[in-house]
């Protein structure tokens, strides 16, 4: 196969399809060759998924577990984009605010479990939180930077057809920058993925993250931590793939480098 | 000077008077413009050619009031600059449209205080000037080069400015597209009648194009003469008078070369 030439449309599909063949044979013999007791194999990981399937809750912890990520991504959206739209705007509030914003954004939101609690108790509101600190950084920083990337010559056009400071922001600064905005809550939406579950194995009783936590305390069912890890990984895909949608909006398009 | 140029500040549409500009660089103070007068009438082409990197587009940005000049003044219609405003518009090399705006967006950029009606009207009059028929609703990122810089300018005729500033607007064109390009500015002009400010480092689009050229000398640019191209519109770019003035300008610019 050329690597220049394009790949046929069997081959799209195909070569994806046999590596994941391939490591679903490597582990099921793993599971064999070790004569692991503990491991699950992939067909009894199928089974547990069916199982959780037929058991019900598995939606209510998928619909928790998307609502702590839709509340905390939002409300991290909300305040983290008008936040960074200032950021790079007036470079004062940069000064003030930047060593405050640098210092708190290596934190991992993991590290804030035991604040959160003490914050908001056991419950919703400290996954939420944890989501909301983890989605947060990832937007203001996009956002910052995305204005400060706005070329002189829009800003200068925008001037010169007579806009105020306000109106420059609204109707140049922000356009401008939005495709880097929308890769900043792409990002930050990924990492709200990743804090939901972690937060759920602490903080709350329900959600994916409860979900992989109390199939092992409850009886050591690793075919169900499996059966949870596999369906976190399918729906942060899944998320990934929907907010990719977005970049093919016709006013943010030109950002993306997409083929027109 | 010339008697062409002893226009008197009434009918001086923009006059810049000992106009200097000193940039801080490093510490150091760098020199750009140095006492530049220049008056030029209402409704004039004027082209600005001189040595790249002389400071010709710092002379514009301070005549179209993005930059202060550090001494002197431009004034336009007697009233000093003092920033940007709509009456003038500076129109870029390249990517100066809006890219998350289409073809109509972008020409009714400027135009929001007027009535829904009246701005749909002005969009479709310079769209059919500028020959952007068809492409109302397509977006920048699929215009070529020229079309993009067509719409650059009905963009800005679109809010009906006194000055046209140009600075080098079809440098990144190909030689056929730039020749086309020159071509509708001329009949723009002579339709509408502004008053055109054009920067290029090309000298046949200089003589081509302007009423008078004016010649900047190497930085600290100071203007080293202005030239009267008084051959009527449609230029032979091949008659005699049009190749003298040509081989004049060269010969000053090369002298501008050889310090």
């Amino acid at each position: 196969m050329n690597s220049l030439s394009k790949p046929a449309s069997w081959e799209k599909f195909f070569w994806p399809l046999l590596a994941v063949a391939l490591l679903l044979t490597l582990w099921h013999y793993s599971v064999i060759w070790t004569a692991t007791k503990v491991f699950p194999s992939p067909l009894s990981v199928e089974k547990g998924l069916g199982e959780l399937f037929r058991k019900h809750v598995l939606w209510a912890d998928i619909a928790d577990s998307l609502r702590r990520v839709a509340i905390g991504f939002g409300t991290a959206a909300v305040v983290g984009i008008p936040l960074g739209l200032a950021l790079g705007w007036y470079p004062a509030v940069n000064q003030v605010l930047n060593p405050v914003l640098q210092i708190l954004r290596p934190i991992s939101p993991i590290a804030w479990i035991p604040v959160a609690i003490i914050f908001f108790g056991i419950g919703d509101h400290a996954a939420v939180f944890l989501v909301f600190l983890g989605a947060f950084f990832p937007i203001v920083v996009a956002s910052a930077s995305g204005v400060s990337q706005v070329p002189a010559v829009f800003r200068r056009a925008g001037r010169n057809f007579g806009l105020s400071p306000a109106q420059l922001l609204a109707r140049v600064v922000f356009p401008a920058a939005l495709p880097q905005i929308l890769i900043g809550l792409r990002i930050a939406l990924g990492v709200a993925w990743l804090v939901v579950v972690a937060g759920e194995m602490i903080a709350v009783d329900s959600g994916l993250g409860y979900l992989v936590i109390d199939s092992r305390n409850s009886g050591k069912r690793y075919d169900l931590v499996v059966a949870a890890m596999l369906l976190i990984g399918v729906i942060g895909l899944a998320l990934d793939i929907g907010f990719r949608q977005l970049e093919k909006i016709r006013s943010v398009r030109w950002g993306f480098g997409h083929e027109s | 000077m010339g008697p062409a140029d002893t226009t008197t500040a009434l009918d001086a549409k923009l006059r810049a008077e000992h106009v200097g500009m000193v940039f801080d660089r490093d510490g150091k103070s760098v020199s750009v413009l140095e006492h530049i007068n220049l008056d030029v009438r209402n409704g004039e082409f004027i082209c600005m050619v001189g040595p790249s990197g002389c400071g010709k587009t710092t002379l514009l940005n301070v005549m179209g009031g993005f930059l202060s000049p550090t001494s002197g003044s431009v004034t336009i219609d007697r009233e000093v600059v003092h920033g940007p405003d709509p009456r003038r518009i500076l129109v870029f090399q390249e990517q100066g449209v809006f890219p998350w705006l289409t073809v109509e967006g972008n020409i009714g950029f400027g135009l929001s205080k007027l009535s829904a009606a009246d701005r749909s009207e002005r969009i479709a009059h310079y769209v059919q000037m500028m020959r952007l028929q068809g492409f109302e609703n397509t977006y920048p990122s699929d215009l070529s080069g020229g079309m993009k810089q067509r719409l650059q300018v009905a963009r800005a005729l679109a809010v009906n400015p006194d000055i046209l500033y140009l600075d080098e607007p079809f440098g990144a064109l190909d030689s056929v597209t730039r020749l086309i390009m020159r071509g509708e500015l001329l009949r723009i002009w002579q339709t509408e009648r502004r008053t055109i400010i054009f920067v290029t480092h090309d000298i046949d689009e200089a003589v081509q194009l302007a009423d008078r050229v004016v010649v900047l000398s190497s930085r600290p640019a100071k203007i080293q003469d202005v030239l009267t191209i008084d051959i009527p519109h449609p230029r032979n770019i091949s008659s005699a008078r049009y190749l003298e003035h040509r081989d004049d300008l060269l010969k000053k610019i090369g002298l501008a070369y050889t310090v």
